[in-house]
């Protein structure tokens, strides 16, 4: 089995999953400047309202194809997280807008503490297993092998984004999420509704974030409380890579880290002698992300930097 | 005459809160029991560690969520040159200026990198340092066993100031001294030596500088402020606080590991300064006590509570008091974001900061 070629596959799977989160992100920070730290629970609460649903109905004798099941589990928890959004807006950045800048972050931190503990009182602390209705058939592709699951979400990951592009460049609530981000008040003035806007847009990217949850949870076959802080802080970095704010920047970022942290993982051992071992995945994310920080600032796609950052 | 007074007054003061503070363990320990005199060990610690946040946060004005990592340092130099682990059993005046270094020159190295950023993405790269440093004592314990991984280190040295060893109790005539008094005193020692130099810290010219850089850094540095230097400085000094507090940390608990230096260790000092006051070191105190205090207070109250409305547990305690932390950052930030106890001049940037909002629509 070509080692390389492997991690590429692997990399390429975890890379759209950050790429969908990073969005979120992306297209927060594009408009308001701030980065939702709670937007890595919403992805945890994606997860885990799925695998509610599939136990539920599975538990009911529900006696239908896997892809089905999890399709409907993601028809719950797209809404759920949707209104998830909408809330984090409301109660942790609408009443803040214009205050200083510590308090949104303090706001968002306290939220995200307390959805952590919501989760905990509605699914426990444990581990919770993705139920086993996907099948796990592996295809080979040139001497890696890469599950159909995979193949899947690395395909709908793409379509998604594109989709997103589309309606961003396209559509008129994309122009007007555009000219927001370039100058609220001005777009204000021009008859956007700046409110609506801001809150489609942490509703836009938490519904992406519950795709992205669900993914993550078949990808690992578990799901757990805590899932989001790790996720979504990749994911920032993914978009901070690509050149945060931007779209397209985003899902390059995400793909590239995916990539590079999977290839560090499986030539970190032999390219330090064994000294440190493949569980050092997890501190390549921050090392690309002090790097990018340090040496271009506003990412590989990002425009200069606004003063702001 | 009305200012000899006021000196007269400050004086009396002073003298009340020295006498609370010698007594306080015994009034303690003899009304609550020797549990709480530990929790008050564990309040004198997060007064260090939040002041030594709060000069990078609340004085200098730079967003840090990695703070911890500085607390684990202190911590680790302790524990590797007082424990079995590695045979050495170096005095403590040895290991607790060496954690202090350490810490401080990790502070330089997380400060050089992160010298242009600001705000949000500085909270993100200290958060993903700390992590690194997180993830490092958590896996250095293969090839060469390092830190002991997960397992952390046991059997920590106590802090021993000339032949007495604070880990045990000492006998006084007929009455024995618990291990937890004697901690008490040398925490409040090395606290009160904290306050000092933050104090002094905040009224001199560098703590100037720090204000300057915080309110606006270009007009600062075109004042002719070197705003490189004057970070560093910010990160440096705030981690030898945070490090000598880490290296208490390991002679007190005489057991670390990674467990105890994660993201919301950082969280809750952080939420300790900024719930208090940021840059205002008597805030920031009240903030440190409020929050270790009231968590405990809480863990007795909400069980028998819920057992006494309810007849069964609804909620674990441990659960209820997290939800309690994270739903009181938020409503305090939309209530009364300038902290319990605000110095003026950080109210006044605050009022400014709404006025501007306000202006702008």
């Amino acid at each position: 089995m070509d080692i390389f070629l492997q991690q590429i596959l692997n990399g390429l799977v975890l890379g759209s999953i950050y790429a969908l989160i990073a969005l979120g992100y992306t297209m927060v920070y594009g408009i308001m400047g701030l980065i939702n730290f709670a937007h890595g629970e919403v992805v945890m609460f994606g997860a885990m309202v799925t695998i509610s649903v599939i136990t539920a109905l599975t538990g009911a004798g529900v006696d239908l194809p896997g892809v089905v099941l999890v399709l409907i589990g993601l028809l719950v928890a797209i809404p759920a997280c949707m209104l998830l959004g909408y809330v984090i807006e409301r109660v942790a950045y609408r009443p803040l807008r214009g205050a200083q800048r510590l308090a949104p972050l303090i706001t968002a931190i306290g939220l995200s503490i307390v959805l952590q503990q919501v989760a905990i009182l509605i699914w426990g602390r444990n581990y919770i297993p993705f139920p086993q209705i996907l099948d796990h058939d592996t295809v080979e592709f040139f001497g890696a092998s890469i599950t159909k699951l995979q193949i899947v979400i690395i395909v709908l990951c793409i379509a998604i984004m594109a989709g997103l592009l589309m309606m961003v460049e396209r559509t008129k609530l994309g122009r007007a999420m555009r000219a927001t981000s370039q100058n609220p008040s001005v777009a204000g003035l021009m008859g956007v509704n700046v409110n609506t806007i801001i809150s489609t847009t942490f509703v836009i990217g938490s519904a992406l974030g519950a795709i992205a949850g669900v993914m993550v949870a078949t990808n690992y076959d578990q799901a757990h409380y805590y899932m989001g802080f790790m996720i979504g802080l990749k994911a920032f970095t993914a978009a901070v890579l690509g050149g945060i704010g931007n779209l397209g920047g985003a899902v390059a970022g995400g793909l590239l880290l995916g990539i590079i942290e999977s290839l560090g993982a499986g030539y970190i051992g032999t390219l330090t002698g064994g000294f440190l071992g493949s569980h050092y995945q997890d501190i390549f994310a921050f090392i690309v992300l002090i790097a990018v920080l340090i040496f271009r600032p506003s990412g590989l796609l990002g425009e200069k930097m606004a003063d702001r950052a | 005459m009305t200012k000899a007074l006021d000196t007269n007054k400050k004086v009396g003061l002073f003298l009340i809160a020295a006498v609370v503070l010698a007594v306080l363990p015994f009034i303690v320990g003899n009304t609550l029991g020797n549990s709480w005199i530990r929790i008050i060990d564990f309040a004198l610690l997060y007064v260090m560690l939040a002041l030594g946040l709060n000069i990078v946060v609340g004085f200098a004005g730079l967003l840090d969520l990695g703070f911890i990592a500085f607390y684990a340092v202190g911590a680790y130099t302790y524990a590797l040159l007082g424990s079995p682990h590695f045979g050495l059993h170096l005095p403590f005046y040895i290991t607790i200026p060496l954690g202090a270094l350490f810490a401080a020159l990790f502070g330089i190295l997380l400060g050089t990198p992160v010298l242009r950023l600001k705000g949000d993405y500085l909270a993100i790269v200290t958060l993903g340092f700390g992590e690194i440093i997180r993830i490092f004592m958590n896996n250095l314990n293969a090839p060469v066993n390092i830190t002991n991984g997960p397992q952390g280190i046991n059997l920590i040295d106590p802090i021993n100031v000339g032949g007495l060893s604070l880990g045990k109790a000492l006998q006084v005539g007929g009455t024995s001294l618990n291990s937890v008094y004697l901690y008490y005193y040398m925490f409040l020692a090395l606290t009160v030596l904290v306050v000092i130099m933050a104090w002094r810290l905040q009224h001199s010219r560098i703590g100037r500088a720090w204000v300057a850089l915080r309110e606006d850094d270009i007009a600062a540095a075109a004042m002719g402020i070197n705003i490189r230097n004057i970070k560093l400085l910010a990160f440096a000094l705030g981690a030898l606080s945070g490090g000598v507090a880490g290296g208490l940390f390991a002679s007190f608990q005489g057991f670390i590991s990674p467990e105890s230096f994660g993201l919301l260790e950082s969280i809750m000092i952080l939420a300790m300064i900024v719930l208090g006051g940021m840059g205002h070191i008597p805030g920031v105190i009240l903030g440190a006590v409020v929050l270790t205090i009231a968590p405990e207070v809480l863990r007795d109250v909400i069980g028998p509570l819920q057992m006494k409305t309810f007849g069964r547990m609804l909620i674990d305690p441990e659960n209820a008091r997290m939800l309690l932390f994270g739903l009181a950052l938020v409503v305090m930030m939309l209530v009364r974001p300038e902290g319990m106890w605000p110095s003026k001049r950080r109210k006044a940037e605050f009022e400014d900061a709404k006025e501007a909002a306000a202006q702008k629509g």
